[in-house]
C-alpha cells in the first residue's frame, strides 16, 4: 500500500493511512481507532459497517477535523485529501475543507439543527460562510436547495420544530449538500428515522449523489442499508479494519469470523422454519482494555491457540477483498446461514 | 428444569462464564464517600471544614483570651503578638471572638439550611404522593412566599419571632422549603415519566413504594448538593440580619455580627472586618467545594 | 382459546390540538403460547395497545378479556392479580431500570411483591432468575450503568419474568441494541416462550424480527389495525397496500437484486381529530373516492384481514 502510482491514485479522492486515535478519560486511555486505513475513490460510497463503540464515528470526526481534542486524540496517522495531508492544517486552512469540501451528516436531526433559526437561515449561513454570495443570492441558494432535498421553499422561514424527522432530516442533508462538497460523511443518517422516511431518505442522498458526484462514506450499522446504497464496504471491530472490499465480495463471501457473525445475527437471514439464530457470543471489548493477539479472539468460534498470540494482518484474499484473519479461507461454516448468502 | 435451561444457554453462547469476580455490593453511602475522597478539591473543603467543626467544639478553650471581656484601653489594636488578629472598637480579642463565634456561625448556616432541607422534602413529598388539591395548596404556597423576597421574608418573621439563634434559625429556614419543595417537584415530574417507574407499576407496587423506594432516592442528591452550596448563602444572610439589628445579636460572636459591627470601621481600622470576612469566604468556599464534589460523587453514572 | 382478546379497544388522549386518537377500535386475539407480533411506524399507537392492555393506562372504550374474563374495568385487587400474569418488558434499557437498584433489588422486588416467597427465600430466586436470563453471578451487585445495554435488557427480562406471568407486552425490546446482542436477547425470549409457554405481544417496527418471532402479525397504521395475518402469509401474500409499502422499504441484505420501493406519498402525520375513513389514503398510492368511507377489517383469507375496500381489486391473483 505505500507506493501508489500515479494512475490508481487518479480516482481516490480520500485516502487514511493508519490512523490511530486515543481518548483519555480518567487516566485510563480509551483506544477508540487503532490502525485504519481506506481509501474512498472518487464517485463512490464506502460503508463503514460496526456496532456501537467500533470507533466508526471517530474516524470520521478525525476525517472532518472535529474531534473533541482533548480528551480526544490523534496519535499517529495521515489522511489525505486529493493527495494533500489535511491532519497538520490549521483552523483556517480546515475551515476551507470543511464544508466546501467534505460535510457530515449527522444521525440525530432532532439535534443537528438550531431550535432558534429557521431552517433557511441556517442553509443560507453555511452558504454565506464557503462561497462569496451576497445576502440575496445565498437566500436563493438555500431556497434552491431546499426544493432539491423535496421541500417546498415556501417553508423556507420555518423552525425545525415544525418539522417531522424525515424532513428535518432532509434539512440536514440539504446543509451538508449546500456548497457541493466532494465528499460527504454520513453517520447512520437514516439510524432515527422510520422505516418508510428512511427508504425516502437513503433515495434522496443516492440521487443527489449521482447528480453531483459526490463520493461519500456512509456509517451505519445497518447491512441492510450498505447492500442498497454502497459500492465499497468495510467492516470495523474494536477500532479495526477486519474485512473489506466491494460490496458483492463481502456480502458473497463473508470471509472474516465477525462479519460471518453479523450475518447470522441478521433475523432475516433465518430459513425459514428455523428457530435461532446464530448471534456472535459475549459482548464488545472494553477499548481501554482490548484482548492481546486478534481483538475478535475471546468471541470468535474459530479461534485458535495462534489467534491469541500474534494481530492478524489485514491480507488481500483475492481481488479487493481483504480480511484479518490467519484462519481465512479455511473458515468451515457449520451453520445453515451459508447457503443461504451463497444463493444469492 | 431451570437449570437444564442454564446449560443450554450457556451451550448457546449467551450464558456469560462465571469466571470473573463477583461485583461486591458497596453500601451507597460508603460508595459516595470512596468517590467523594478521589476529588481533591471536595476533600480540601471536608477537610477545611471538619477543621471549623472541630474549632466550633473547643473554641472556648483554646482562645486565648474571653471573647466578652471588654479591655478599652486596648481597643483597636493592629494585630500584634499579643493580640494576633487584633482587637476591636471595645478592645475585646479579635482571634478569640472568631474561635468562639465558629460555633454560632455554623449552627446558623447549616441549621437553617438542614431545617429548610426537611421539611421542604416532607411537603414536597405529601404534595407528590396526595396530588390534587393539596398539591396545589403547598405549590401555591411556594408561590407565594418566592414572591417575597428572601431576605424580606427573613425580617420579616426574625421580628415577628424575635432575636436568639434558634428563632434567626427558623426565619432563615423558613425562606428555603419553597425552594427545596420546587426542586424535589421538578424532579419527581422528570422521574416520573422514565420508564422504570411504569415498571415499578406493572410490578404493583403501591404508590408510598414507588415514590418513596424507586423516586425519592433518584431526586434526592441534587437537594442535598444544593443545599451544601445554600449554607453561604445563609450565613451571609444571617450577617445581614445580624446588620439590621435583628438575629444573632452580641455579646454571642457570630461572624455576620462581627462584621457587621466592624463596618463602621472600615477606613481606619479594615483589619476588624478583614478577619471575619475572611472567616466567612473560608467557610462558603469550603462549602461549595464539597457540595461540587458531592455532586459528582453522588451521581452513580459518573462512577469510576 | 385465546389467552387475551380485545375488543374494539380505544384509548384517545387529549392534547392541544384535539383529541388523539392514539389506538382506535382495535380488535386482537392472543393465542396462549404464541407471540403476536405488532408492528408500525412511529406514532401508530402500538406501544399506547400494549400499555393499555396491561392496565398501566385505561381504555377509553372497548373490552379486554383474560382467560374469557372481562378485565375491563378491575379493581385493585384484581389488578394486582392480573399484574402477576401480566408483565412488560421495554425499549430503553437505559430508563426501564432503576439506576440506584442493583441486579439483586430489581429482581428482589418483584420476587417479593408477588408473596410466593419466604423472605429467606428471595436471595435463592434471585440468583435463579439470573441464571436463567444469563446473567453472571458475579454481576448481582451491579447497577445498571455498569452494564451494557444486553445485559441490562436481559435484567429487565428477568424482572418481567420473576411475576411468573403469562402473557408479556414486549415493547421494542430489541430495537436499542446492536444487532449481535439483539440476536443473544430475541434467542433468550424464544427459550422463555418454549419453556414457559408465554404469550407475547411483540410490538416492533422491524419487520424481520416480528417474521423471526412471530406466530401472527398484526399492521397499525395511525391507530387502526391495517392488516393481521399469519406470519409467513403477510410476506408471501401482502394485502394492504401500507403493508406493501412498509415491506418494499426495508432494505434488504440482497446485493444482487436492487430495490424496487413503492413510493409513498407526503409524511407520516398524526391521528388528530382524524376523519373518517381510511387513514392510509392520503399517502395511498390507490387511493379512490371510495376510501373516505369508514374502512372494514374483513376476513379475506382464512386467518388473513385486511381493513381495505379496493383489496379484492387490487390482489385479484391472491384472492381468486
Amino acid at each position: 500500500m505505500s507506493e501508489l502510482n500515479n494512475n490508481e491514485n487518479n480516482d481516490i479522492l480520500l485516502s487514511v493511512k493508519d490512523l490511530y486515535v486515543e481518548y483519555t478519560s480518567d487516566k485510563k486511555i480509551i483506544h477508540a481507532v487503532n490502525g485504519v486505513s481506506f481509501d474512498i475513490k472518487k464517485g463512490k460510497t464506502l460503508g463503514l459497517v460496526g456496532e456501537t463503540g467500533a470507533g466508526k464515528t471517530t474516524i470520521a470526526k478525525s476525517i472532518i477535523g472535529i474531534l473533541p481534542v482533548p480528551p480526544a486524540k490523534l496519535k499517529s496517522g495521515e489522511i489525505y485529501y486529493e493527495g494533500q495531508e489535511i491532519t497538520k492544517l490549521n483552523e483556517k486552512e480546515m475551515s476551507h475543507i470543511q464544508g466546501e469540501e467534505i460535510s457530515m451528516i449527522f444521525q440525530d436531526p432532532m439535534t443537528a439543527l438550531n431550535p432558534t433559526m429557521t431552517v433557511g437561515a441556517q442553509i443560507a449561513d453555511g452558504i454565506a460562510l464557503h462561497e462569496n454570495l451576497s445576502k440575496v443570492d445565498s437566500i436563493k441558494k438555500a431556497k434552491q436547495m431546499l426544493e432539491l432535498v423535496g421541500i417546498p421553499s415556501e417553508r423556507f422561514t420555518e423552525y425545525p420544530h415544525q418539522f417531522s424527522g424525515g424532513m428535518k432530516q432532509r434539512v440536514v442533508i440539504a446543509i451538508a449538500l449546500a456548497c457541493n462538497p466532494q465528499l460527504i460523511l454520513a453517520d447512520e443518517p437514516t439510524t432515527a428515522l422510520d422505516v418508510t422516511i428512511q427508504a425516502q431518505v437513503l433515495e434522496l442522498i443516492k440521487d443527489l449523489q449521482k447528480k453531483q458526484e459526490t463520493s461519500m462514506l456512509l456509517i451505519t450499522h445497518d447491512l441492510g442499508v450498505v447492500a442498497q446504497t454502497c459500492d465499497d464496504v468495510a467492516v470495523i471491530y474494536a477500532g479495526e479494519i477486519v474485512e473489506s472490499g466491494d460490496k458483492y465480495e463481502i456480502f458473497d463471501h463473508p470471509s472474516h469470523p465477525y462479519t460471518l457473525g453479523l450475518f447470522g445475527s441478521l433475523p432475516n437471514m433465518v430459513k425459514k422454519g428455523e428457530k435461532r439464530l446464530h448471534p456472535i457470543a459475549g459482548m464488545m471489548p472494553n477499548p481501554s482494555n482490548l484482548p492481546g493477539g486478534c481483538k475478535f479472539h475471546p468471541r470468535c468460534p474459530y479461534a485458535t491457540e495462534e489467534c491469541t498470540q500474534d494481530i492478524p494482518e489485514l491480507k488481500n484474499i483475492g481481488g479487493t477483498h481483504a480480511c484479518r484473519c490467519i484462519h481465512a479461507g479455511n473458515l468451515v461454516r457449520t451453520d445453515e446461514t451459508n447457503e443461504e448468502t451463497k444463493e444469492g | 428444569m431451570r437449570s437444564e435451561m442454564h446449560d443450554r444457554l450457556q451451550f448457546a453462547g449467551i450464558m456469560e462464564p462465571d469466571e470473573q469476580e463477583e461485583a461486591k455490593k458497596q453500601s451507597q453511602f460508603l460508595e459516595v464517600l470512596k468517590r467523594l475522597t478521589r476529588s481533591k478539591t471536595a476533600m480540601i473543603g471536608l477537610i477545611i471544614f471538619i477543621i471549623l467543626v472541630i474549632i466550633a467544639i473547643i473554641g472556648p478553650m483554646i482562645a486565648p483570651y474571653d471573647y466578652a471581656e471588654m479591655v478599652v484601653s486596648e481597643k483597636n489594636q493592629l494585630p500584634s503578638a499579643v493580640h494576633i488578629l487584633g482587637t476591636d472598637d471595645v478592645g475585646r480579642d479579635i482571634l478569640s471572638r472568631l474561635l468562639v463565634g465558629t460555633r454560632y456561625t455554623l449552627l446558623l448556616g447549616l441549621g437553617a439550611c438542614v431545617v429548610g432541607l426537611i421539611i421542604g422534602i416532607i411537603l414536597g413529598c405529601v404534595a407528590g404522593f396526595f396530588g390534587g388539591w393539596v398539591e396545589e395548596v403547598i405549590m401555591r404556597l411556594c408561590d407565594v412566599m418566592q414572591a417575597i423576597p428572601g431576605m424580606l421574608l427573613a425580617v420579616a418573621i426574625s421580628s415577628a419571632l424575635g432575636n436568639g439563634l434558634v428563632f434567626t434559625i427558623i426565619a432563615l429556614s423558613i425562606g428555603r422549603i419553597p425552594f427545596v419543595c420546587r426542586m424535589l417537584r421538578a424532579q419527581f415530574l422528570n422521574q416520573r415519566k422514565l420508564e422504570y417507574v411504569e415498571a415499578a407499576q406493572a410490578e404493583n407496587c403501591s404508590k408510598a413504594t414507588i415514590m418513596f423506594k424507586h423516586i425519592l432516592p433518584n431526586t434526592i442528591s441534587p437537594l442535598i448538593v444544593a443545599t451544601t452550596m445554600g449554607v453561604g448563602n445563609t450565613i451571609t444572610m444571617a450577617a445581614s440580619l445580624s446588620y439590621i439589628g435583628l438575629g444573632v445579636q452580641p455579646p454571642p460572636p457570630e461572624w455576620g455580627a462581627m462584621l457587621s459591627a466592624a463596618k463602621g470601621y472600615i477606613r481606619h481600622y479594615p483589619y476588624q472586618l478583614l478577619f471575619p470576612g475572611l472567616a466567612i469566604a473560608i467557610l462558603v468556599l469550603a462549602m461549595n467545594l464539597f457540595g461540587d464534589g458531592l455532586r459528582d460523587a453522588m451521581d452513580p453514572k459518573l462512577k469510576n | 382459546m385465546a389467552l387475551v382478546e380485545i375488543k374494539g379497544l380505544k384509548k384517545y388522549f387529549n392534547t392541544p390540538g384535539g383529541q388523539l386518537h392514539a389506538v382506535d377500535d382495535i380488535t386482537m386475539n392472543f393465542e396462549e403460547g404464541t407471540t403476536m407480533g405488532v408492528v408500525g411506524e412511529s406514532g401508530c399507537g402500538k406501544s399506547t395497545l400494549g400499555r393499555t392492555i396491561i392496565h398501566l393506562q385505561e381504555p377509553t372504550a372497548g373490552q379486554i378479556f383474560y382467560q374469557g374474563e372481562d378485565i375491563t374495568k378491575v379493581n385493585s385487587r384484581k389488578l394486582a392479580k392480573l399484574r402477576q400474569d401480566m408483565q412488560i418488558i421495554f425499549q430503553d434499557p437505559f430508563s426501564s431500570l432503576n439506576p440506584r437498584f442493583t441486579v439483586e433489588d430489581t429482581l428482589r422486588e418483584p420476587l417479593r411483591i408477588s408473596g410466593r416467597f419466604k423472605r429467606s427465600d428471595l436471595e435463592k430466586e434471585v440468583i435463579k432468575l439470573m441464571d436463567m436470563v444469563g446473567i453472571a453471578r458475579r454481576l448481582r451487585m451491579a447497577y445498571p450503568h455498569e452494564m451494557d445495554g444486553g445485559r441490562r435488557q436481559r435484567v429487565a427480562v428477568g424482572r418481567a419474568l420473576a411475576m411468573e406471568p403469562k402473557f408479556i407486552v414486549c415493547d421494542e425490546p430489541v430495537s436499542a441494541l446492536d444487532v449481535s446482542i439483539q440476536a443473544q436477547v430475541l434467542n433468550l425470549l424464544q427459550d422463555l416462550q418454549d419453556e414457559y409457554k408465554l404469550t407475547y405481544m411483540f410490538v416492533t417496527h422491524d419487520l424481520s424480527v416480528v417474521r423471526f418471532i412471530s406466530k401472527d402479525i398484526s399492521v397499525m397504521y395511525l391507530g387502526q389495525l391495517v392488516e393481521t395475518s399469519p406470519a409467513e402469509e403477510l410476506f408471501e401474500k401482502t394485502l394492504h397496500p401500507y403493508t406493501k409499502a412498509l415491506l418494499s422499504a426495508i432494505p434488504s441484505v440482497d446485493v444482487h437484486t436492487p430495490q424496487q420501493r413503492i413510493a409513498l406519498k407526503g409524511e407520516l402525520s398524526n391521528p388528530i381529530n382524524p376523519k373518517p375513513g381510511c387513514r392510509f389514503a392520503p399517502r395511498c398510492p390507490y387511493a379512490t373516492e371510495s376510501c373516505a368511507q369508514p374502512q372494514v377489517l374483513e376476513e379475506v383469507l382464512p386467518g388473513h384481514f385486511v381493513s381495505c375496500c379496493r383489496v379484492k381489486e387490487l390482489n385479484p391473483d391472491l384472492l381468486q
